[in-house]
């Protein structure tokens, strides 16, 4: 019988960013130097935490409203949304969906960013939510400015969305950045090209989504997301109990 | 190398960059949004269990300690078992008073990774039959790292329990398996056990690929 919970399949590597990419400096002194080693998936892989609506605030997916303070936050009012699927495309419901960006400046509220484009009063630049039923996820904000970053003396970073993913298992957990269509900054980016693949690369870019946006009001951005999927059984062997 | 049985391919990984901290322990980065916000405390004040705390620091491959390091961890309850519909191992209670997850940031300026927690019971293995031995699950991420790492820390009061580890034996060179091996001592009357990770060099922590 198909178990809803079981093992992962193996993490395809070759779509990810390796460890070590040397034209991204600060991956070199923060790589392993050892292969990984493959384990294969047992209770403490497959299980996660789990999140629930009442853990989270009316406002906490809307970034142009939850740090507001004199007025709505500066910049290009702008809508992301999606569908987080697994790789079998099964709509992955109830999972965790945290967002951090810059403001459209293209600085951070952050005690460690010193960037001189200034601190908008009225963003915070973080928001969260669940996913419904469907796998859907909607987020309101304002489109992050470009930001020079300490690579090469010359590195800027696109406007990007950074994006915090739990599945429904730890071993899905994904941290990534989600790009805009159109951004000549893309292919410039030391971090965006540590991926390889620029079909990859290209699954990061949100697309522009004019029938979700809203007249008159916001443009939105449709960003997809895939966690890995689960084989239809637990284990080779079944556990206790089943 | 290709999965071609499904249908779409994960999303690619990208770092956690050095302000990670906006959107997953805001108060770190200065400023205070959300009503209910996640922390390094994984025990209640109802949880059942032995208190510890688990702390340590993450150093890079010249040796320094990494101060932007953000690490969640995962744990089973006292009983061993996990919150969550996987775990369907009889015997064993849900503690309502426990989820077994949190995360934390390392201290800007000290490097010190801190999490308020229980000693969790041990848990069947993948055979469904052989124990492991007490472990939590942890997960790091910062500025430099593509993809999040995965380890585990065991603790070294329990070695009878760690020599009969299903994954533990699996690591080829015994010497590694210390890498993972978080050390009991005691503070003030509490318990703490210390679990330094070294991303590279001599003592490289074992990290998974899980």
């Amino acid at each position: 019988m198909a178990d809803e919970y079981g093992e992962f399949y193996q993490r395809n590597r070759d779509i990810h960013p390796p460890a070590l990419t040397p034209t991204y400096k600060t991956s070199v002194l923060r790589s392993p130097r050892i292969p990984l080693w493959s384990l294969q998936n047992s209770l403490s892989e497959v299980t996660g935490p789990v999140f629930t609506p009442d853990e989270l605030g009316p406002l906490d997916h809307d970034l142009i409203k939850n740090y507001a303070h004199t007025g709505d936050p500066v910049g290009e009012r702008t809508i992301i949304h999606g569908q987080v699927l697994d790789e079998d495309a099964r709509p992955q419901a109830g999972v965790l969906v945290e967002i951090w960006q810059a403001n459209a400046g293209g600085r951070y509220r952050h005690v460690n960013d010193r960037y001189f484009a200034p601190i908008d009063p009225n963003f915070g630049g973080c928001g969260r939510t669940l996913t419904d039923a469907e796998g859907r996820y909607w987020f309101r904000t304002v489109k992050p400015g470009v930001y020079p970053f300490r690579n090469y003396i010359n590195s800027w970073r696109p406007a990007h969305v950074h994006f915090s993913i739990f599945g429904s298992g730890f071993a899905q957990r994904l941290i990534t950045q989600m790009y805009f269509e159109g951004d000549p900054m893309i292919r410039h980016d030391a971090i965006a090209q540590t991926i390889a693949d620029p079909a990859a690369i290209d699954r990061l870019v949100a697309k522009l989504d004019l029938n979700a946006s809203i007249p008159l009001d916001s443009v939105a951005y449709r960003f997809d997301i895939v966690l890995r999927g689960r084989r239809a059984t637990m284990f080779e062997n079944k556990l206790q109990g089943n | 190398m290709k999965h071609s049985i499904n249908k779409l391919e994960e999303t690619p990984s990208q770092t956690a960059g050095p302000y990670v901290h906006i959107g997953l322990l805001p108060h770190q980065a200065g400023f205070d949004i959300f009503a209910n916000n996640f922390s390094h405390e994984i025990a209640g004040p109802d949880t059942k269990g032995e208190r510890i705390t688990i702390e340590g620091m993450v150093f890079d491959g010249s040796g320094a300690p990494i101060r932007d390091m953000l690490l969640e961890l995962w744990q089973a309850n006292a009983e061993g078992r996990y919150r969550h519909p996987a775990d369907r191992q009889q015997g064993k209670a849900i503690d309502p008073g426990f989820r077994g997850w949190g995360r934390t940031g390392t201290d800007f300026a000290s490097g010190l990774y801190t999490f308020e927690t229980i000693k969790p019971g041990s848990v069947v293995g993948r055979s469904g039959t052989k124990p492991m031995a007490p472990h939590v699950s942890l997960w790091l991420v910062s500025r430099g790292i593509n993809i999040g790492l995965s380890t585990r820390m065991y603790f070294d009061d329990e070695s009878e329990a760690n020599a009969a580890d299903p994954v533990l034996n699996l690591i080829e060179q015994p010497a590694r398996r210390k890498t993972l091996l978080g050390h009991r001592g005691s503070r003030d009357g509490k318990t703490v056990y210390r679990f330094d990770i070294h991303l590279q060099g001599a003592h490289e922590t074992v990290f998974f690929d899980v």
